[in-house]
């Protein structure tokens, strides 16, 4: 006979096999325990469901406004995937995305009545610098003087916010804005590219995917990519093989910044057009979802993107349709994490039942 | 400045940093324990919309709050499960636990917003916060089993090895951390605002986890953050009205920005980070090893 419950057993050697399955088991799991939820709410599940994943995406206008929404989402995630995969908890990328706004549109606004060729790449430019300097808060912080990560990435986020609301109620408002908090628009050659007439996807999409590439490259083909996996698995190991730790925080943070202050630059030139107080519908954060989703793994994550992203625009139609607020998109985008980090055991761990006789 | 105006302000720093004491003392047993619950805005949110609910379904205080608690119950078992049975990593899972307490929240409290309700009056809470510190500080530095929680805090191999169930333990460190931040929440929505809003309890979740490492991890340090932080919070609103021409959002961040300061200075120094943070904080324990 065996026993009722089974017990958990450490792998050798963690599974990719089961790497593999369990974003999708963790997504199967949240759409049955998001079918349940309807239901007891009193929809027709399958209904809500269509209204919820499939009606969003079934026009061209549908699948823009999806790659709209995955675009900065992906963007921080690998930029995570840099901190995550070196054990960094970087939980501060929306802090990042608010400075890389700030300064990217602070050209932006200082340039509004430009029209040049050079006034995007330098927002840009300006963008990841600003992302990548409050990155750099934490990892000074961490290196110097042995500050957990976590919390000061966290409280930033906050600094960020804050900073953002001064300068858009404060130095920035736009002096013609009817003392809306908001700033000028800025300038059409501010502004990204759209790739398609009428849709709003635009020239973002091409720069993270330029970027996940890059990266790609780098975690599978250079030596930096291979210490900071080394140091992740195994921090004795790294010191011992002579990994300088320091410079792989510095770095790993100065990437992560980067990219997710480009994010947020993409954001403001890009469907918004001037900076004000709600940039981003908390894309720092649903990143650090997307990048678990992901695996770390870069195709991973442009998977993962795409369907964090329809969570974002399911709830908005759910919204509409439904007359389900639009907050629901968070449970679905909690139960996906949930179900993940509990099925994450399998890959490391394996159930077994005991013989009790 | 007349009697008058400091009492009225008195009274009102005491009633709006209430509920940053009760999640804040609550997010410190947790961690006491060795656990970092991320969760605590998102179990504060559904504690709140619980007790609401109740409250305008059943016009009971007490089936209101006892409710709200078992929400928070119900919030950090879930998270208990995850991070001690099946080991997953804290932060993200703190993370999903705010993330799916916004939403939880808001989907349960849609058709409540704009309800009138009679709130209660805070004056019992604000003594039982004050109280329920006291009660911790007693039973960490006075109690055997106090000593047991701060030592599976620390070492849980340790603790393991003398034959105390880490599991157990650091089980009801979770649940007790979830029932306070949900006491908390139901606090805002019942007594304080009275009144259910999406998002209402805007971050004091966040400020309650800066609290805590704030306070060094000692109870009636959480009392003295609290207050300075609530304090701060309600100077600022008062210069504001008063038309004082300083941006209000460098005080909103100064509890931030007071944090991070705290931190490096604790954590500067080697020794003094070691006699302050749990040694165990966010290190799963895995029996079979």
């Amino acid at each position: 006979m065996n026993s009722l419950f089974p017990s958990i057993v450490s792998r050798s050697q963690s599974s990719s096999l089961m790497n593999f399955f369990v974003p999708i088991i963790s997504i199967v799991l949240t759409l049955i325990t998001g079918s349940i939820i309807f239901v007891l709410l009193g929809f027709d599940p399958v209904y809500a469901l269509y209204t919820f994943f499939i009606s969003p995406i079934s026009s061209t206008y549908g699948i823009s406004e999806l790659f709209v929404k995955a675009t900065p989402l992906a963007l921080i995630a690998i930029g995570l995937s840099y901190c995550f995969k070196n054990n960094i908890y970087n939980i501060g990328a929306e802090g990042q995305l608010t400075m890389g706004a700030i300064f990217g549109g602070g050209i932006g606004i200082l340039f509004h009545d430009t029209n040049a060729f050079w006034l995007l790449p330098l927002m840009i430019f300006a963008g990841a610098i600003g992302g990548a300097l409050w990155g750099l808060i934490p990892a000074i912080l961490k290196t110097k003087f042995n500050t957990n990560e976590i919390l000061t990435s966290l409280m930033l986020v906050y600094v960020a916010l804050f900073v953002l609301d001064y300068l858009v109620v404060g130095p920035w408002k736009d002096p013609f804005g009817y003392s809306f908090p908001k700033s000028r628009p800025f300038s059409e050659s501010g502004r990204m590219p759209l790739l398609f007439d009428g849709l709003r996807v635009h020239f973002g999409l091409i720069i993270t995917l330029f970027l996940i590439f890059i990266s790609w490259f780098i975690f599978s083909k250079t030596i930096f990519g291979f210490q900071l996996k080394v140091s992740g698995y195994s921090p004795k190991a790294a010191r011992y093989a002579g990994f300088n730790q320091t410079t792989l925080v510095f770095f790993a943070f100065a990437i992560c910044g980067a990219f997710a202050g480009i994010a947020g630059l993409a954001e403001v030139s890009g469907p918004i057009g001037l900076l004000y107080r709600d940039i981003s519908p908390n894309y720092g954060f649903t990143a650090i979802i997307v990048a678990f989703l992901g695996r770390l793994h870069p195709i991973g994550i442009i998977f993962a993107s795409l369907v964090i992203a329809l969570t974002y625009l399911g709830a908005e139609d759910a919204q509409l349709f439904l007359q389900i607020p639009s907050a629901v998109g968070f449970i679905f985008q909690g139960l996906v994490l949930f179900y993940l980090l509990g099925a994450e055991l399998l890959i490391n761990y394996k159930l077994t039942y005991k013989k009790l006789l | 400045m007349n009697l008058d105006l400091i009492l009225g302000i008195l009274q009102i720093v005491l009633i709006a940093t209430t509920p940053l004491v009760f999640a804040g003392i609550g997010e410190l047993v947790t961690e006491k324990s060795g656990v970092l619950n991320l969760g605590v805005e998102g179990m504060m949110l559904v504690g709140a919309v619980s007790a609401f609910i109740i409250l305008v379904i059943t016009g009971s205080y007490f089936l209101a709050f006892f409710v709200s608690i078992l929400s928070g119950i119900i919030m950090s078992g879930l998270f208990a499960f995850l991070v001690l049975f099946l080991m997953s990593n804290q932060i993200a899972t703190g993370l999903a636990l705010t993330i799916f307490g916004i939403g939880l929240s808001s989907m349960l409290g849609k058709q409540y917003i704009g309800t009138p309700i009679d709130g209660l009056s805070p004056w019992f809470f604000v003594i039982f916060s004050f109280l329920i510190v006291f009660l911790v500080s007693y039973f960490f530095y006075k109690t055997k089993a106090g000593l047991i929680l701060r030592a599976v805090g620390e070492s849980h191999n340790s603790a393991h090895a003398l034959g105390y169930s880490v599991i157990k333990i650091r089980f009801l460190s979770i649940i007790f951390g979830g029932s306070m931040c949900a006491l908390a929440g139901s606090y805002i929505s019942i007594c304080y605002a009275p009144m259910w809003q999406e998002g209402m309890t805007a971050g004091r979740g966040w400020i309650a986890l800066a609290l805590v490492v704030f306070a060094t991890w000692k109870p009636e340090r959480v009392l003295i953050g609290a207050y300075i932080f609530g304090g701060v919070t309600i100077l600022q609103m008062n210069l504001q009205a008063l038309g004082l021409r300083f941006p209000g959002q460098f005080f909103s961040m100064a509890p931030y920005v007071a944090t991070i300061i705290v931190l490096v200075l604790i954590s500067s120094n080697k020794l003094r980070i070691k006699l302050s943070a749990p040694a165990s904080l966010t290190i799963p324990f895995y029996k079979g090893r």
